[in-house]
């Protein structure tokens, strides 16, 4: 933008762009700006409800009417780009403008309710301020206005009030244009125009929340929010959102200590003015059942509260001996500054590289991949998809797993000219959205897929492409190797999007066997699997681990047994667990179970699970409300945000941490991990091959399951409205399969993995045979109660098992 | 000046509706014509006939096929609006009725000329009886081979489709149309892009009234020279005004554009026997009303808009002086109510104003400075609203108030139907008498 003093006669006019002015002040603009965007630009504000910078322009409001010289009718700034020599005369300096807008405004407010008092908009509503400046202070109209029964619910969380509604769309074209959810709609016409969804099909969207934002009347309204807050009451505090790793800016509202909503913030960078409705409501779970005190087994082995001395003091003795003997086992949800302490604390003061944050399905294999590829890397990012000319998703399901990945993938297929390409077993709702071209592949069957479609492989060798993976191909072996090796033969940039917010930033801290430079004399320690499987062979009776044939050697070893000590060497003499639900982990009962053969372990948590139950020290920390953090997000980007709760005294689990090793009376070497010498000495990506394809016997089949965007997730817990949102568990069964089985849709099917089985309705879907999807924790927790990930083999049967 | 029928001159024969009574005049001649000519010929021919659009705006029609952009790789369309619903017009359907072969005719040749193979004709829905002859006709004329594959030889397919509309009467909006054509909910859209480079389904699309393309053949076959003899300079040709109201024989009169209204009157047989007349619309309800002293002005473009009023449809409806005009008004502006599409909001609440403000003067319950609120409503949907819907439901009152202020003022005390007997103003009244 260029201003110039109106008496100038020179102005530069840069290439591509005009030169116009507004009120009277010349300027430039590039091409193509609309004059309402062009205003901004110089500070005048036109008023206007159905404009929003990211939908495309209706013109439906008028309220933004203005004055171009030569035009014979006021015409709508949000529609109308700016040209060359146009003259604009805003409701500032021209009576046509003002006087539009005025009677503009007499017409909104004619069938509208005027219950500000009542509504949740009143205090923060663009049709309650714009009525102040351009509005009549009495109505002129004394007939009966238009009523509808009110509110009604258009989703369980989205409720609608079709007085209150102006009919600007934006809701309308946010589900159509921006999320690709098309399942509202304007019916009727004239004054009956209203919102509405089609009978038995609710807006079940994942993005609704956005459109109860940009309302610009208090139309629509989310039953959590409801008559909770005014506006004015509310202290809002910009914040990230803790749910995945798309690192969605945000606004937390507090009142009374309490979170009352959170909005999508605005970062253009980042996830625009987006966000999903797990990030605007999952936040019930902040208050719901914390540990709110430090924890210690008594004399019967109770766990009862303790103070944090005593507390911290068991902790401290148990951890100071067990240094060179003890795993670092943490979720993936920790914030950038705690996972940093926590490998710290791993490394220089229990001597360990037994550290993991994958409590989920994981690999070496990955691990080798992250630490060599991923780790300290910054980019591809968000802007870098809205360029790409192709983007390839691998075990990457972006709707349900990195929802503002997928809205930015489906405004790069909409708005630029991206080609997505996804290599997957079905084509979801969300792949079918981004017109994705589906490469039908289940886990394990990637790489075939990907590497006999030559579409794909010169769609990769294009400059720019991206090359997105997901957490999941971590169980299909040698996928990662094929990837990272393709990438660097392609020169397509390798993206890693973990679901949860806190991996990648604990990878960057170095919490992964292998991952920090060796700072003690051992070998690379092992991760959450290796823990376990000590923990499980501690478990076994001696006798059976070591059959001895030979007399004399038995005696030999017994007598050797008998002079060491008569207590055997625990697996661990400490561990130090913190941020995960044992539920998610593969084998996560043995891990518990295995507690009992570690003298102490200590827990970090904000909510009870089995770990923490188990566990022999317990601390509570704080949540994210509750401390300054960052967040590191898919891209690489640092996500820093403030305290929400300034007055809360919880400690995070770096706190604890350091309170812990202030009781060890040791001087912890407190230097970062220092990521860049390890750059320097960046491991070479893994080369595994691929595992030989199952072979599945009758009534078998791959499982392939990936997590829905709204499930049982523990941060979801306490908001019922949500939940329902949710879309119902089904299991998926091939054509061919079904044929087989006699499975039609809506019967029941069962799924048995190693360990249990679980029941959901069959819904035929065109997918390879062979495979058989599932929720990954709708209703069943896939990995707890079937023992199975994605990629495992497992049986299907028709019907329930008793 | 005399009747001119053309597109009505053989409304008597009884299978004038036919293929073969549309050939036994020289039906269908226009196309061999029209081929050899060549597409760009044709549009110059059109384009010099000064042929100007029937339905309403009375944009210049070749200048509209000029529009479209040619050699663009993309396919083209013409669509037919014959949606005719404005209240009082009623010469697209009696045209589709008893000539629905000069339309298709036309349409082929206007098709052919902006290098359209499909075309579509939108016809009210509420006319079952329209969209059968419509339908049977383009059968017939595709036997005939004059639709279909390689037209007469000439290497030109059109496909043509007919399509029911499903009552609303945005939908003679021609991108409203065009968006019910595709499925959608029929609303204007934002212009531009204009439908001649992107109309229907996004690509160069020409939309045209039936009676303008009607015309079409006949310009084709008798030549521009022809075409121009009728009419003024800048209102060239001839029209099918259809006459309704208080006259004694309502009916469509083809005579040359600048007849005067006195004139279709006369044929007409003037007004109700015992009444005069207290005022008229030259062409549907969305144009200003004018008095009996306009009688004499010629129906052009020109001389209506000069006048304060319009041609619009060019179907004039003449009420006598049993008409209360307060009850005109709000039989229109229910009209406008009940069909303004609820985009955007001058047209969606102001008609609500409206509504409300001019059935307290229809009822006797008016309040004086409610006139002026009236007024002033009306200024704040027209040239303000979307689309023209808007500014034709803020046109009737002003215009009734600019010659008859007094009924209004007599509605904040007296209902209408005591100032004026509604029976007195029926037909059926008439005839009881």
């Amino acid at each position: 933008m260029t201003v110039s003093d109106p008496d100038s006669s020179e102005m530069t006019v840069p290439e591509g762009h005009v030169a116009f002015s507004i009120d009277g002040v010349s300027m430039t603009a590039e091409k193509g700006t609309l004059i309402i965007r062009a205003a901004e630009q110089l500070g005048i504000e036109i008023p206007r409800f159905c404009d929003h910078p990211l939908l495309d322009p209706v013109a439906a409001c008028r309220m933004c009417l203005i004055e171009i010289e030569g035009q014979p009718k006021p015409q709508p700034a949000c529609a109308i780009p700016v040209a060359d020599n146009m003259i604009v005369r805003t409701q500032r300096t021209s009576k046509v403008a003002d006087e539009a807008q005025r009677g503009v405004m007499e017409f909104l407010l004619l069938n509208h309710p005027l219950d500000c008092p009542i509504c949740d908009k009143g205090g923060e509503c663009p049709l309650q301020n714009q009525a102040m400046t351009a509005g009549r202070s009495e109505t002129r109209f004394e007939g009966p206005k238009r009523t509808f029964p009110k509110p009604i619910n258009i989703s369980a969380q989205i409720l609608l009030d079709r007085e209150r509604c102006v009919s600007c769309a934006r809701c309308t074209r946010f589900a159509d244009e921006i999320a690709g959810d098309a399942f509202i709609d304007l019916l009727e016409r004239g004054a009956q125009q209203q919102v509405g969804i089609s009978q038995d099909t609710p807006f079940d969207s994942y993005f609704a929340g956005n459109t109860v934002q940009i309302c610009p009347v208090g139309a629509l309204t989310n039953a959590r929010y409801r008559f909770r807050a005014r506006p004015f009451d509310l202290v809002s505090v910009p914040t990230i959102c803790e749910h995945c790793a798309s690192g969605c800016a945000m606004r937390t509202d507090v009142r009374r200590g309490e979170v009352q909503r959170r909005l999508a913030g605005d970062d253009p960078e980042v996830n625009e003015e987006w966000n999903c409705d797990k990030g605007r409501f999952g936040f019930t779970y902040l208050t719901e059942d914390r540990i709110t005190h430090p924890m210690v087994r008594d004399e019967v082995g109770r766990l009862v509260p303790a103070s944090w001395p005593e507390a911290l003091g068991i902790a401290a003795d148990a951890l100071a001996a067990a240094a060179g003997s003890a795993a670092v086992l943490v979720g993936g949800r920790l914030t950038a500054e705690d996972a940093q302490a926590y490998s710290t604390f791993a490394r220089t003061v229990l001597k360990t590289d037994d550290v993991d944050f994958r409590a989920r399905p994981s690999s070496d294999e990955e691990a080798a991949f992250l630490t060599s590829t991923i780790a300290g890397t910054f980019g591809p990012t968000y802007s870098d998809l809205d360029v790409a000319p192709a983007v390839v998703l691998v075990a990457f399901e972006p709707e349900e797993e990195s929802p503002i990945v997928f809205l930015r993938l489906r405004k790069a297929v909409t708005k630029g000219s991206t080609k997505v390409f996804a290599v997957a077993p079905w084509a979801s709702p969300g792949l079918s959205k981004l017109d994705a071209t589906v490469l039908a592949a289940g886990p394990g069957q990637e790489i075939a897929a990907m590497s006999g479609s030559e579409e794909l492989m010169q769609a990769l060798s294009q400059p720019g492409a991206v090359l997105m993976v997901g957490e999941r191909a971590a169980t299909s072996q040698g996928l990662l190797s094929w990837l990272a090796a393709t990438a660097a033969q392609t020169g397509a940039h390798l993206a890693w999007v973990p679901r949860r917010a806190g991996e990648r930033g604990a990878l960057d801290a170095g919490l992964l066997p292998g991952a920090a430079p060796a700072m003690w004399n051992g070998e690379t320690g092992v991760g959450f699997a290796g823990v376990i499987e000590r923990l499980v062979a501690a478990a076994q009776p001696q006798e059976a681990l070591v059959p001895v044939a030979d007399e004399a050697v038995a005696d030999e070893l017994q007598q050797e047994t008998a002079d060491v000590d008569e207590e055997p060497e625990p697996p661990y003499r400490a561990l130090l667990v913190a941020g995960f639900d044992p539920m998610d982990v593969p084998d996560g009962a043995a891990l518990v179970a295995g507690f009992e053969q570690v003298p102490c372990v200590v827990a970090l948590g904000t909510h009870h699970n089995d770990a923490t139950r188990a566990a022999d020290v317990v601390f509570p920390v704080a949540a994210v409300t509750e401390k300054a953090g960052s967040f590191t997000d898919w891209e690489g980007r640092r996500r820093p945000f403030p305290q929400v709760f300034r007055e809360s005294l919880i400690l995070t689990d770096a706190s604890v941490l350091s309170a812990i090793s202030d009781e060890m009376l040791l001087e912890p070497q407190d230097e970062p991990i220092a990521l860049g010498a390890m750059a320097q000495s960046r491991p070479a990506a893994p080369r595994l091959s691929p595992a030989e394809p199952a072979r599945l016997a009758p009534g078998e089949a791959v499982l392939a399951t990936w997590h829905q965007l709204l499930d049982d997730g523990s941060m979801q817990a306490g908001e019922p409205y949500m939940a329902a949102t949710a879309r119902p568990p089904v299991v998926r069964v091939s054509p061919a399969n079904a044929s087989d089985l006699g499975i039609s849709d809506g019967d029941p099917v069962t799924v048995t993995g190693d360990i249990g089985s679980l029941t959901l309705p069959a819904l035929v879907t065109d997918m390879p045979s062979g495979i058989v999807w599932v929720p990954m924790n709708s209703g069943t927790n896939v990995v707890s109660a079937l023992g199975v990930a994605s990629g495992d083999t497992v049986r299907v049967s028709v019907g329930r098992v008793s | 000046m005399p009747l001119t029928p053309v597109i009505t001159a053989h409304w008597d024969e009884a299978d004038s509706f036919t293929l073969d009574g549309y050939r036994r005049h020289g039906g269908y001649s226009a196309l061999s014509k029209a081929f050899e000519m060549g597409p760009d010929a044709v549009i110059a021919a059109v384009k010099d006939s000064g042929l100007r659009g029937r339905g309403g705006a009375g944009f210049p029609t070749g200048l509209k096929w000029s529009f479209v952009p040619q050699n663009d790789g993309k396919p083209h369309y013409l669509v037919v609006n014959a949606d005719e619903s404005e209240p009082g017009a009623c010469k697209d359907i009696p045209i589709m009725l008893a000539n629905p072969h000069a339309l298709i005719e036309g349409i082929i040749v206007a098709s052919y000329a902006i290098r359209a193979d499909h075309a579509f004709v939108y016809i009210r829905g509420e006319v079952p009886h329209v969209i059968r002859r419509v339908h049977a006709a383009v059968r017939q004329a595709h036997e005939a081979g004059y639709l279909g594959d390689n037209i007469l030889g000439s290497g030109f397919n059109l496909n043509l489709v007919v399509h029911a509309g499903a009552g609303a009467y945005i939908c003679g909006e021609e991108t409203a149309l065009l968006d019910s054509l595709e499925g959608r909910r029929g609303q204007p859209r934002l212009k531009p892009p204009f439908p001649a480079v992107a109309g229907l389904y996004a690509c160069p699309t020409v939309v045209n009234n039936v009676e303008t393309i009607a015309n079409v053949p006949y310009i084709v076959n008798n030549g521009v020279d022809w075409f121009r003899s009728f009419g003024t300079d800048k209102s060239p040709g001839f029209k099918v005004f259809a006459v309704s109201g208080h006259v004694q024989r309502p009916g469509i009169y083809e005579a040359p554009l600048g007849t005067p209204m006195s004139e279709l009157l006369d044929y007409a047989g003037g007004i109700r026997e015992g009444h005069t007349l207290k005022f008229w619309l030259p062409g549907g309800s969305s144009v200003p009303m004018l008095t009996p002293e306009h009688i004499d002005l010629p129906m052009t473009y020109e001389a209506m808009a000069e006048a304060g009023s319009m041609m619009g449809t060019g179907t004039p409806m003449l009420y006598d002086d049993t008409t209360s005009v307060v009850r005109a008004v709000t039989g229109w502006l229910d009209f406008y109510k009940h069909e303004s599409c609820g985009k955007c909001t001058p047209c969606r609440e102001g008609n609500w104003f409206i509504h409300d403000l001019v059935h307290r003067f229809d009822t006797g319950r008016g309040e004086r400075q409610q006139l002026k609120i009236l007024d002033d409503v009306c200024g704040q949907i027209m040239g303000r609203s979307f689309c023209a819907l808007g500014d034709a439901a803020a046109t009737p009152f002003p215009a009734a108030m600019k010659y008859f202020a007094d009924e209004f003022e007599a509605g904040t005390t007296t209902p209408s139907s005591q100032a004026f007997d509604p029976a007195a103003s029926t037909v059926f009244n008439e005839v009881r008498a």
